[in-house]
């Protein structure tokens, strides 16, 4: 995967072939990689061909939900006389998932392509990209890559010589997880507080300003070029496991692990030898004590359970947890897993939108509760009240951060008992009393 | 609060922000070539509050932080009422709501740099400009520090953000030289 | 229509309604917040959660669509468990001070909590706790009762159009908020205190002034102004505690303005004339109805009588008074003049607006045939009785006064009051106010009204309508009128534009007078 550390062989680089390659960041260097020749190509055909050929080629949105991206383009009714738009979901703010971040770092290009392919595709005539405040270097360099293309008269009206008009915008969020939410990133660019909406009406019928909206995921649209040089059948035949899950997708791995970074595979990929031969398994001397195989939002695993995952979609979900958006948190056997659950939790309570009463007060009062633990002073009923708001919690909300804050206290509770049970029968932290004594 | 620290700050608007009997001292953000900037921004969007965040931006840009009397003037400027702005700006945690030091330090503490040693770092932090507190600018008025959610660069923990600048891999023995990098 | 099923109810509705709309359909309450059906949907407390068959999950019912075949339970054992989750999670930072909190009593945590919420709480957390906030205008915030239903915050937001509230902050420090010194002040902006399920937005007026147990109500219209919009009087110890609105979708919805709330002291006043008086030399004394009534129409029989009324009499008062001119002299005729104040619409509901005519019964007092105009006291002529019937005479200059005392012979009150300058009258009958009778009044759209009895007048004070009742008799009227609603049947019989109306029939809401007049717009963007 090129940055930080030269690919692994039995990586599959597609989009993270130009990581670490400085040159691949200018609008030439990006030419002469074979850069905007899809558009090109995407162009001279019917919007609707385009769609069909991602329809075909079987690219599942990543951002973390999976949804089939050429259904998704295919809600889009161009030239019933609206504003069309598509938003890039470029937000990424679940804890575990940098990989957005490295594709607009060191192939701004290839994002900048892929919005004008979805943009043609869809008949949207403005493309938001949406990233997070805090990224202020991939800013910076999409801003630069849209002002290239710009210039060299790719966006803008008559994109690349065609009849369409693509004008490319970057938004720059402010500091809130929620906005990766697709409705609350809507809300923010409208300039409101990322609240996510109440669906329906979907994006696809009323979405950014009212008008009908597509939002896919960063990793989504760089996919798109390369699926349409070389075909929907090819990119269909890279999987190695589910055939529902084709392609190739960026893996971010970090924690407790020895090669921490970004990995690019074919899905389906065994995920034991993924984080033992191409991570390098855990720190010297430790073991690995917990695997969330696809950022913060999913359930937490134990490594016994992930030993057997084929890294796809249906995969993890057999497996127990999910692919959400392919963060690989590694926690090793000298973690309090009360603590990090607690964590989790306060993370989740931090960036509670604040809308639905079991988010709102559900994430903050779990938070207290196993942060409560953690110092030594729960008590035994405490782990049935936690499990019992987390089922308040769950299924119940506009959008599924609550949810997303009740799943790794319940599958920490399930699969860690023993930790908390020591914290509450102890009065203290084992592993801080551990830590002192070293 | 601490005094107000030097730096980001106009004398007027720091006058303003300690004492309310000077409100008048506010002078306009959006004149001449913000205004002009400004206006680029409008034509990006369909509609007058989409500029929000981006105008909050240029206000943090241009004063280090966003006050009450900026954010009355930003409502002016796009139509919207003065309680809709800060609805707004109190949602987003990048916007500051009272002034900060002249550097503004983040260190993520979240689960995946938390397991990496991330507390350390922000201890070091703490200890070594002198800021003491979560949030507190150091008495220089140099630093303040805080933690921040998951800024999307787990693989590389700890991550730290001083300004715009992401420094990776921050270890809470290399903090004193990054200190001193940011006089 | 769509049919559906609801707690084992069938019922039909039009496409689009949703499932809380069509369970009030159905007779079933459906338990909310943040819903309220003059308020953009939000869907954010989560406590309308219905289980909806083959639906995997629970359903907001105010943000589902109703839809045919539906089976809908409300009383299932996973949407109780969802609703004692989120009263439960809504409990864990409030103060649970019912007890010294106005809402009491009229509460909807209260109220659901007490139906289906947890006996105890499991939180041993620390509470989250900020200091009471003063929103001006006249509403104080309680931001620890505060919900965050933002029912407050869409109401100033989509119906008042002036969004000086917003919800601050995320996660569990959200609360509501405002900026300084932009308070709220809009002329309709105490709607929010009703609007707000909980005791977090409180009235200043009312604070501390009375239980919601101890007090009684009775359906009442606004005297504020022609807009006639509906209320509930709210009286402790036959004092009127507040005012506060009724729905009518045809007049104001689920509001009314402020002015209108507030003005309600006037009910309560102890200067009334108490008992019927007759001049005695010098003085007016007390005597027996009988007396009074007879030396009222000793004076008016045979003379020419020009009457000054209020507009804020009942039509049937009015009506009753109309006939009273015709039994005297030639060219007796009636005036009344209407304070007026700025307009102040409601922006978010059509045609909604506090009018510049400040008095309930302007329509009325015209279809009854009385002249409307700004000097009624220029109407008395040399050698008239001066009737007056309860006007307010106060903005008159000493001059116009003095001059119309001067020309008038004699002198007839009829009212609440005896004003000073006219303590030379030969008689007061004294009159219920409009809180202590029952009656109707015509709005500015032709809507006749009915207003009910909230607390009873002092003394020996009597209804309009039985007053004159007795003055028509004495004066040889062989009218029957025993109840208000013989008074109404009277006007009815009598008056082509309320022809076919019964009392009874004009019901919580109103009827429209055969010739009313089209809505005009009063402001730009309103009316019509
Ligand atoms: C709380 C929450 C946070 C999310 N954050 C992100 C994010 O940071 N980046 C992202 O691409 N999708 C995020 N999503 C998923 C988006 O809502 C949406 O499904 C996605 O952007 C669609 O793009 P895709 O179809 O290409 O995956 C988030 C969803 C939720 C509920
Ligand atoms: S679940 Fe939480 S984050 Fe999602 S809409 Fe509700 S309050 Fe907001
Ligand atoms: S103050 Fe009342 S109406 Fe407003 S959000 Fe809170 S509970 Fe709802
Ligand atoms: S958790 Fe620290 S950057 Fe993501
Ligand atoms: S009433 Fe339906 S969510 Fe609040």
């Amino acid at each position: 995967m090129g940055y930080p550390h030269p690919p692994h062989p039995r990586e599959t680089v597609l989009l993270s072939q130009y990581f670490g390659d400085p040159e691949a960041r200018s609008l030439a260097g990006w030419r002469q990689r074979g850069g905007y020749r899809a558009l090109e190509q995407a162009l001279a055909m019917e919007p609707t061909a385009v769609t069909t050929i991602v329809k075909d080629s079987g690219l599942r949105g990543r951002g973390g939900a999976g949804f089939p991206t050429g259904t998704k383009w295919s809600f889009m009714k161009p030239g019933d006389g609206k504003a069309h738009y598509l938003c890039c979901n470029a937000d990424e703010s679940e804890p575990g998932t940098f990989k957005d971040r490295e594709i607009m770092r060191w192939t701004p290009h290839a994002l900048v392509e892929g919005c004008a392919i979805a943009a043609y595709a869809i008949g949207a005539e403005t493309v938001y990209i949406y990233i997070r405040g805090e990224f202020t270097e991939p800013l910076q360099r999409m801003t630069e890559a849209v002002r290239e293309a710009y210039a060299a008269g790719l966006l803008g009206p008559g994109a690349m010589g065609g009849k369409a008009r693509i004008d490319v915008r970057i938004h720059k969020g402010a500091g809130a997880y929620i906005c990766g939410e697709e409705t609350a990133l809507m809300n923010s660019i409208e300039g409101r507080r990322g609240n996510p909406r109440i669906k329906p009406p979907f994006p696809a019928t009323a979405g950014l300003f009212g008008m009908p909206t597509t939002i896919n995921n960063v990793e989504t649209l760089a996919a798109v070029p390369h699926i349409i040089t070389q075909g929907a059948a090819w990119y269909k035949a890279m999987c190695l496991s589910s055939p529902k899950s084709p392609g190739t997708k960026l893996f971010s791995v970090c924690g407790n692990v020895r090669r921490p970074g970004n990995y690019e595979v074919v899905l389906g990929f065994p995920f034991e030898e993924f984080l033992y031969d191409l991570c390098g398994g855990p720190p010297a001397g430790r073991k690995f004590k917990a695997i969330i195989p696809g950022g913060a939002s999913v359930p937490i695993q134990t490594m016994d359970e992930v030993r057997a995952t084929k890294m796809d979609y249906e995969g993890f979900v057999a497996g127990g947890s999910m692919l959400g958006s392919g963060g690989v948190i590694c926690i090793d056997d000298a973690q309090c897993m009360v603590k990090q659950i607690g964590r989790l939790a306060r993370f989740f309570a931090h960036e509670s939108c604040a809308q639905c009463t079991q988010c709102r007060e559900g994430t903050s009062w779990t938070t207290k509760i196993v942060e409560r633990i953690e110092a030594g002073q729960g008590t035994p009923d405490d782990l049935d009240t936690l499990l019992e708001i987390a089922d308040n919690m769950t299924g119940k909300t506009i959008c599924v951060l609550s949810d997303s804050c009740a799943v790794p206290v319940v599958s920490g509770i399930q699969k860690f008992r023993d930790e908390f049970d020591a914290h509450i029968q102890g009065h203290r932290c084992p592993f801080r009393v551990a830590a002192a004594a070293a | 609060m601490s005094v107000p620290p030097p730096g980001s700050l106009t004398q007027l608007e720091r006058a303003a922000a300690f004492d309310p009997a000077l409100p008048d001292a506010y002078e306009p953000l959006f004149v001449g070539e913000r205004r002009v900037a400004l206006d680029e921004v409008l034509t990006r969007y369909p509609t007058r509050m989409a500029a929000l965040l981006p105008a909050l931006w240029m206000v943090q840009e241009a004063r280090g932080w966003v006050s009450e009397a900026a954010m009355a003037e930003v409502a002016e400027v796009l139509h919207v009422t003065p309680a809709y702005v800060k609805g707004v700006v109190t949602f987003y945690t990048m916007y500051h709501q009272r002034p900060v030091g002249r550097h503004f330090v983040q260190v993520c503490t979240t689960s995946p740099c938390n397991v990496c040693g991330a507390e350390d770092v922000v201890r070091a932090f703490l200890t070594h400009t002198g800021s003491g507190e979560i949030g507190a600018t150091s008495p220089d008025g140099r630093f303040t520090v805080i933690e921040v959610e998951c800024l999307g660069a787990c693989g590389f923990a700890t991550p730290i953000m001083i300004d715009e600048d992401v420094i990776e891999g921050v270890t809470a023995a290399q903090v004193p030289e990054i200190i001193a990098r940011y006089p | 229509m769509i049919t559906l099923t609801i707690e084992g109810r069938q019922v039909s509705v039009p496409e689009g309604t949703s499932i809380l709309e069509a369970g009030k359909a159905a007779g079933i309450l459906i338990p909310h917040y943040c819903y309220h059906p003059g308020l953009p949907v939000a869907g954010v407390c989560r406590m309308c959660l219905v289980e909806v068959e083959k639906s995997p999950k629970l359903a907001p019912a105010c943000a589902t669509a109703a839809a045919d075949g539906q089976v809908v339970h409300v009383h299932s054992e996973s949407a109780l468990e969802a609703r004692q989750g989120v009263l439960e999670l809504l409990l864990i930072n409030h103060p649970l001070d019912c007890p010294v909190c106005d809402q009491s009593g009229e509460c909807e945590l209260q109220d659901y909590t007490y139906a289906e919420g947890r006996r105890s709480t499991r939180y041993r957390e620390p509470k989250r706790v900020n200091p009471v906030e003063d929103f001006g205008g006249d509403v104080v915030y309680v931001p620890n009762r505060c919900i965050l239903c933002t029912r407050c915050v869409r109401f100033m937001e989509t119906v008042a159009e002036d969004p000086v509230l917003n919800v601050s902050d995320r996660g569990d420090h959200a609360l509501i908020g405002k900026f300084e010194n932009q308070d709220l002040t809009h002329p309709w902006a105490g709607n929010v205190v009703e609007l707000c399920p909980v005791g977090a937005l409180l009235s200043k007026d009312f604070l501390n002034k009375a239980r919601s147990w101890d007090m009684d109500r009775a359906a009442s219209v606004c005297p504020g102004c022609s807009q006639g919009c509906n209320i509930v009087i709210e009286t402790r110890d036959n004092v009127v505690a507040r005012l506060r609105p009724r729905p009518n979708a045809d007049v104001n919805q689920y509001f009314m303005c402020d002015e209108g709330r507030l003005n309600y002291r006037w009910l309560n006043r102890r200067d009334r004339v108490a008992e019927p008086l007759v001049r005695r030399g010098d003085a007016l004394i007390p005597v027996d109805w009988e007396i009074a009534i007879d030396a009222a129409a000793r004076t008016l029989t045979g003379r020419r009588v020009t009457a000054i009324v209020s507009p804020g009499l009942s039509n049937e008062v009015l009506y009753l008074l109309r006939r009273v001119l015709e039994r005297c002299g030639a060219e007796s005729e009636g005036v009344f003049a209407v304070r007026q104040g700025p307009e102040a619409p409601l922006p978010g509901v059509p045609d909604l607006a506090v009018r510049a005519d400040r008095a309930p019964n302007v329509q009325g007092a015209e279809l009854m045939g009385f002249r409307r105009t700004d000097a009624p006291l220029d109407a008395v002529r040399s050698g008239d009785v001066l009737l007056l019937a309860d006007a307010d005479l106060s903005a008159a200059g000493a001059a116009v006064v003095s001059g119309a005392l001067a020309r008038a012979a004699d002198i007839i009150v009829i009212g609440t009051t005896v004003p000073a300058w006219a303590a030379g009258a030969g008689a007061a009958l004294p009159l219920a106010n409009m809180a202590e009778d029952e009656g109707t009044f015509t709005n500015l759209r032709g809507r006749v009204q009915r207003y009910r009895q909230a607390k009873s007048p002092p003394a020996l004070a009597r209804p309009g309508w039985s007053v004159l009742a007795d003055l028509l008799v004495a004066l040889g009227d062989p009218i029957v009128v025993w109840t208000p609603a013989e008074a109404f049947s009277a006007l009815a019989q009598a008056h082509p534009a309320f022809a076919g109306m019964t009392y009874e029939g004009l019901g919580a809401t109103g009827t429209v007078v055969a010739d009313a007049r089209e809505p005009r717009a009063v402001t730009a963007g309103i009316g019509a």
